[in-house]
């Protein structure tokens, strides 16, 4: 069977009243990668937000789909067990609930009752990934992200994909405030990830990251919309040159959308 | 004025109990004694929760007939629970309501000189040594429960450490309500001299849901200079129990006291927990979790009291409170004058699982000496949407991310437990509350 599809048509999304998103068009499939850059406030974090279904967004109008089922009929674990991930750009901190103990809760949702993973082998293939991302392996048994580090937190992130392994995921600045080691780790992980059933789309302000994970489409967001589309040259362009071009070329004066929740 | 009494039993009747128990003359005497003052002393006022309505002083049994336990075997399988069956080297004294049913002692105790019995034995073998400590750190005359207690104790352990002495291996008392007539006058007292130290966990569990009756539990805990005690408590007594316990521990010199208590009763609970850090260089930490549900109204009031010099107190109490329940947190950290270079810190916090619950937490500094340092946090709320959203956004469904969430916000305290099985059993107690 060849990979999922993310289909989202005319995408509308509010907060507290606000419209943000202004129509979004997308469709990312399985063994591909699209990268959404763009300025800050125009509307990025919102579009992974309201495709994972969180409480503070409103969708107003449009639709989301995975494999042709509607996404926005479903409770956020449904989301994520339908086969959507969303790497946060500041994941949440839970006291008194190991890292372990809540990839496994997570893991064993996904597989359902009866098909649980057994202790031991999750405890295996936990190791074998947090390895793999080069992270301490103490960090298992830490309170879920308490007191990580910027660059832990999204190391975390990472695992958790992994250890997930989602239809399509989505990574929200994911390299926002990570060093240039972390940054090489965390695209280790998402490029390892890389195939025929694994879609991605990461949402970035930096060419940066896009220098370790070639993306097959680039698309610009500004005003809460799509506004130009292209390969991984487009990428390469607006780290030469900036957005201003793009601006210019589509007439946008304010490129921000609303505020960036 | 009536000469009538207003207590279900008098004098007379408290005499031959006393008598019948072949308690030495003295307890005989207190009994007698507070039980005359009873009536002129004031109930407990607790903090913002009404008592006036509660049943604490009319009931129709003194005591019940219960059945011993001749080998652990022949515990009911909700005590079994409790007890690490692998560990033969500990202590357990196993009580049904009022009759002490069980008793194995380590032979790691017996040898050191230490006592641990139940308190009429107590009172019988070690009159001396009982009296010396019984209701020393909780006066009779405090209140009318606490006099109507030493007027009525009806069950309870001592356990004395020698000087010393450091035993091991936790000692366990588990007191068992199984019959819906009980009423429970349970006094425990645990005496740690200096140098020794010893770690306790105490169960107290119903297995009869038809209960009506009343709980009036005093513990004092006593270490003595330089020594230590860990004391554990898991209370899960039954809807129709009205209880008020009060554990209060007075540390000496250089003395460290640590409370881990599992709050779960059902019924109506009155829970005083009072630390006085009498020495200089003394310890006290307290860690409370409770759960409140259905209609019940809990008032849980946790004080450290420093009077020694370079005293530290810590309290940490996290509550969940759902269903119609209402729970009041009240926090007291008290410095008294001369108490220089101690540290007082307190956090409370109170998470509210429906609308109608109510949860209130009272963060109280009380300092009359300069040089000291001291803290409190407080916060009630409810369940963090966004945390709930990234354990869903893992797939985790909503029950179940709430039930990660509550375990985590109660497991500073459940880790703190330092017998296995009752960190199992407050851990399902846990699960079973909040579903």
């Amino acid at each position: 069977m060849a990979g999922s599809v993310l289909s989202i048509k005319d995408l509308h999304v509010e907060i507290e009243g606000k419209e943000i998103l202004k129509g979004v068009n997308l469709e990312v499939k399985g063994g591909e990668i699209h990268a959404i850059m763009g300025p800050n406030g125009t509307g990025k974090s919102t579009l992974s937000s309201s495709i994972m279904g969180h409480p503070k967004y409103e969708v107003t109008s449009g639709s989301v789909s995975l494999d042709g089922e509607n996404v926005l009929d479903m409770a956020v674990d449904e989301r994520a067990r339908a086969g959507l991930f969303l790497a946060m750009q500041y994941p949440s901190e839970i006291s008194g609930v190991t890292n372990a103990d809540f990839l496994r809760s997570a893991l064993n949702s996904r597989l359902g009752e009866g098909n649980e993973i057994s202790l031991m082998k999750f405890i295996r293939k936990m190791d074998k990934q947090m390895e793999f991302l080069e992270m301490d392996l103490d960090m298992a048994q830490r309170y879920l992200n308490e007191g990580f580090s910027g660059g832990e937190k999204k190391r975390n992130e990472i695992l958790q994909l992994m250890m997930l392994e989602p239809k399509i995921a989505i990574l929200d600045e994911i390299d926002s405030g990570l060093d240039i080691d972390a940054l090489k780790v965390v695209s280790k992980g998402i490029n390892e990830m890389r195939g025929e059933d694994f879609g991605c789309l990461i949402i970035t302000h930096y060419q940066r990251l896009l220098d370790y994970i070639t993306p097959d489409h680039v698309h610009v967001m500004m005003q809460g919309r799509i506004v130009k589309s292209g390969g991984p040259e487009l990428a390469q362009r607006l780290e030469a040159e900036g957005y201003d071009w793009i601006k210019k070329e589509l007439g946008i004066e304010d490129e921000t959308v609303g505020q960036e929740a | 004025m009536t000469t009538e009494t207003k207590w279900p039993f008098d004098q007379e009747y408290i005499t031959s109990f006393s008598k019948e128990m072949s308690e030495p003359a003295w307890l005989t005497e207190l009994r007698v004694q507070s039980l005359e003052k009873a009536e002129d002393l004031p109930m407990p006022k607790p903090d913002k929760t009404k008592i006036n309505k509660w049943n604490f002083t009319q009931f129709e049994k003194l005591l019940v007939k219960s059945d011993v336990f001749s080998s652990i075997d022949e515990l009911p399988e909700e005590v079994k629970a409790l007890v690490d069956q692998e560990a033969k080297e500990n202590s357990l004294y196993v009580q049904r309501n009022n009759k002490p049913a069980y008793l194995q002692l380590s032979k790691e105790m017996q040898e050191q000189g230490v006592v641990f019995t139940d308190i009429f034995t107590a009172a019988r073998e070690y009159s001396d040594l009982l009296k010396k400590y019984f209701m020393t750190a909780v006066k009779t005359d405090e209140n009318r429960l606490t006099a109507l207690h030493a007027a009525f104790v009806n069950g309870g352990a001592f356990l004395y450490v020698p000087k010393n002495v450091q035993i091991k291996n936790p000692i366990q008392a588990i007191f068992l309500h199984d019959d819906a007539e009980a009423n429970l006058f349970n006094h425990v007292l645990v005496v740690a001299e200096d140098n020794s130290s010893l770690t306790y966990v105490e169960n107290y569990i119903s297995t009869t849901g038809a209960a009506n009756g009343l709980v009036n539990i005093v513990t004092e805990a006593i270490a003595g200079a330089n020594a230590k005690i860990q004391y554990g408590a898991v209370d899960t007594l039954a809807a129709g129990l009205t209880t008020y316990v009060n554990r209060r521990g007075h540390a000496g010199r250089d003395a460290r006291i640590e409370w881990a208590l599992g709050l779960m009763n059902d019924g109506n609970t009155i829970s005083e927990n009072v630390t006085n850090l009498v020495g200089d260089g003394s310890y006290g930490d307290t860690k409370m979790v409770m759960v409140g549900r259905g209609e019940q109204t809990q008032n849980f009031t946790t004080s450290i009291i420093h009077f020694g010099k370079n005293s530290e107190g810590y309290i940490l109490k996290h509550g969940v409170v759902k269903d119609s329940a209402t729970s009041i947190f009240n926090g007291i950290g008290k410095i008294e004058h001369g108490a220089s270079k101690s540290n007082a810190e307190q956090e409370s916090r109170v998470l509210m699982l429906s609308e109608k619950a109510r949860g209130d937490a009272n963060p109280i500094l009380l300092i009359d000496e300069d040089d000291v340092t001291a803290g409190h946090a407080a916060s009630v709320g409810r369940v963090d949407p966004l945390q709930l959203y990234y354990l869903m956004s893992r797939g985790i469904p909503k029950t179940e991310a709430e039930r990660l969430v509550i375990h985590g916000f109660l497991a500073p305290v459940v880790n703190e437990l330092p017998i296995e099985g009752v960190k199992k059993q407050l851990v399902e107690v846990i699960e079973r509350k909040v579903k």
